[in-house]
């Protein structure tokens, strides 16, 4: 289980994060909407370390992470997809997966064996390769592919970490409307298993609808509405916060 | 076989094959077929720079590193060894007590740089390093006592190195004495330590390197401790660095700034890696032989050019052998300007 408490960052005297507390149970879909600069993506980067919390915590299965560094978390099973694409560029399509399988792996220190003598760690990334349906582009090298299946690599690399919490952040977004079904259909593939948890930031409202449990709103850093889809995406609070009718939005 | 010494690494471009294989070949029997001694030493310096180029790339090419103190670590190799046997005498144990020396303070310095260091952007990495390297040449350059200063240490080599050691009459026309040994293990330890590089580029560790020089933020993200795989790549190239300068020292038996700790020698090892081409380490080899080559024969050749041209006024001038750092020059500007990828990165793309 994934919880943050008070969590907040302030950038000089604007708080991009604001005192946010909300616990992500195992097994639930959990979707985090608002508008552009609610600080949805900065409530993710708190969570996964890319940002230092200036007050608050963060807590994973019991253990305080709030201090540690992002490799750290990632080992302890936070695994976080980005909105911008953000791979190895010049290396292969599978060497980018690989990368990943390998941190679980613990061989990252050892240097005197051949890479391409750890067959299993081939394998694996080629597996999870295959679940996004990148596996004949494998050989490419990953700044090549078009856009779509560089957010699809974005996800297996994900997929590859294996983690406990799965952080994806706008995994469609810039995808053409017939890849997005592929993306879609690996998150209810992980939903399904149940024993894992998601946060997912989208703008979609079609997806947020059919993929979640749970809704949370966002909305000038501060958590403004949580609970069941259809509550939450019909509540007046929700309607305000994306129309703009209280001041100091825009 | 091959395989497994190369490290699954292979040249994949029969031009590259080819010209590695006249390298391997050409240094080795070198001492044959071109006797002197000017040619035997620059053979060696070859060999010295291969490794000293090859181990600058482990940083630049492969973990992209930007670092000027590498011809520092080079100096602490070359001066471990010439110090010892200058103060303990001519034996295999000054060799030994130097080179262990020179290896621990490399690797000590390079882990306190890193580690202090290595967090900060690039440029202000390269800029540490550089006021470091200054720092210690100028160190070097005043503990005379230590060092002996500019002019650097003149000390004898084992007995068995020298040119008075004898092992045999004559081989092909060639002396077989101390120097012929001398060479001979210069040779064999920079092949050694080449395949060890190319190991360990080719390893999980050095794909975790490369992934930190195609997106350091990425490779922090999906659970590596980047600082700690820099500050390794950096000991690594640290103590490659300093061996090879052991290496120079065990061949030259005179030390002195010029030939280990100046900035002429940091600007000649990162041009041999981006001419070879960076992230390849055969790039490196590649690179150091036509650096070294052309430092030391350019000039013979502009003396041929100038006898051939002599009465053409503008010409003959210009090709005289004092202009042969300006033919350099033109050389390096042409070759980044269309190998842009280096000369490796270009054999590779042409399959």
């Amino acid at each position: 289980m994934l919880e943050t408490k008070d969590l907040t960052i302030r950038f000089g005297g604007h708080a991009a994060v604001d005192g946010v507390s909300c616990a992500f149970e195992k097994g639930t879909l959990t979707s985090i909407v608002g508008p552009n600069g609610a600080g949805k993506t900065t409530y993710f980067n708190l969570i996964s370390g890319q940002l230092p919390a200036t007050s608050g915590r963060v807590t994973l299965n019991g253990q305080d992470i709030t201090t540690l560094a992002a490799p750290r978390r990632t080992r302890l099973g936070l695994g976080r997809a980005f909105q911008l694409t953000n791979l190895f560029p010049n290396l292969s399509t599978l060497e980018n997966v690989r990368l990943a399988v390998q941190v679980k792996s613990g061989k990252g220190y050892d240097l005197f064996s051949r890479t391409l003598t750890h067959r299993e760690l081939i394998d694996r990334a080629m597996a999870h390769l295959s679940a996004v349906s990148l596996a004949d582009r494998a050989q490419a090298i990953a700044a090549t592919l078009p856009h779509g299946d560089q957010r699809k690599l974005e996800v297996a690399i994900l997929l590859a970490l294996e983690p406990d919490v799965f952080m994806f952040d706008e995994p469609t977004a810039g995808m053409s409307v017939d890849e997005v079904p592929t993306i879609l259909d690996i998150i209810a593939a992980i939903k399904q298993r149940g024993d894992k948890t998601i946060l997912l930031v989208e703008h979609k409202m079609d997806v947020v609808r059919s993929l979640s449990d749970r809704i949370v709103v966002l909305h000038q850093g501060k958590l403004v509405a949580d609970g069941k889809p259809a509550e939450v995406i019909n509540s007046d609070i929700v309607r305000e916060a994306y129309l703009g009718t209280t001041a100091g939005n825009g | 076989m091959l395989r497994s010494i190369l490290s699954d690494d292979l040249p994949r471009s029969r031009w590259l094959a080819l010209a590695l294989l006249a390298i391997l070949v050409g240094l080795a029997v070198a001492p044959f077929l071109f006797p002197g001694a000017k040619s035997l030493n620059v053979a060696a310096k070859i060999c010295v720079f291969i490794v000293l180029a090859a181990s600058f790339d482990l940083l630049l090419g492969y973990t992209g590193i930007v670092s000027f103190a590498h011809t520092m670590f080079f100096g602490i190799g070359a001066y471990g060894v010439a110090i010892s046997l200058t103060r303990m005498g001519a034996g295999w144990d000054a060799v030994a007590v130097g080179t262990v020396a020179g290896l621990v303070v490399a690797i000590v310095l390079a882990t306190v740089i890193g580690l202090f260091s290595l967090r900060v952007r690039t440029i202000f990495f390269a800029m540490i390093t550089l006021a470091v390297a200054s720092a210690f040449a100028i160190l070097a350059s005043q503990l005379s006592d230590l060092t002996g200063g500019e002019d650097g240490l003149n000390y004898r080599l084992p007995a068995v190195l020298r040119s008075s050691f004898s092992f045999g009459d004559t081989w092909f026309g060639v002396r077989l004495n101390g120097r012929l040994l001398d060479y001979y293990l210069v040779y064999g330890a920079s092949l050694v330590l080449i395949l060890i590089l190319l190991r360990i580029v080719n390893s999980p560790f050095g794909s975790v390197l490369m992934a930190i020089r195609e997106n350091p933020f990425r490779a922090e993200a999906i659970g590596y401790r980047t600082v700690v795989y820099r500050t390794i790549a950096s000991c690594i190239a640290a103590a490659t660095a300093a061996l090879a300068g052991a290496l120079l020292a065990l061949w030259s038996s005179q030390t002195n700034p010029d030939t280990t700790l100046s900035f002429d020698i940091m600007v000649d090892i990162l041009l041999m890696v981006v001419i070879g081409g960076m992230g390849t380490m055969y790039g490196a080899v590649i690179g150091a032989v036509l650096l070294v080559f052309a430092q030391n024969y350019l000039q013979d050749l502009l003396a041929i050019a100038n006898k051939a041209l002599v009465g053409v006024p503008l010409l003959a001038n210009l090709f005289h052998p004092d202009r042969w750092l300006l033919w350099l020059g033109v050389a390096f500007i042409l070759c980044v300007y269309f190998f842009p990828t280096g000369i490796v990165g270009r054999l590779r793309q042409k399959r």
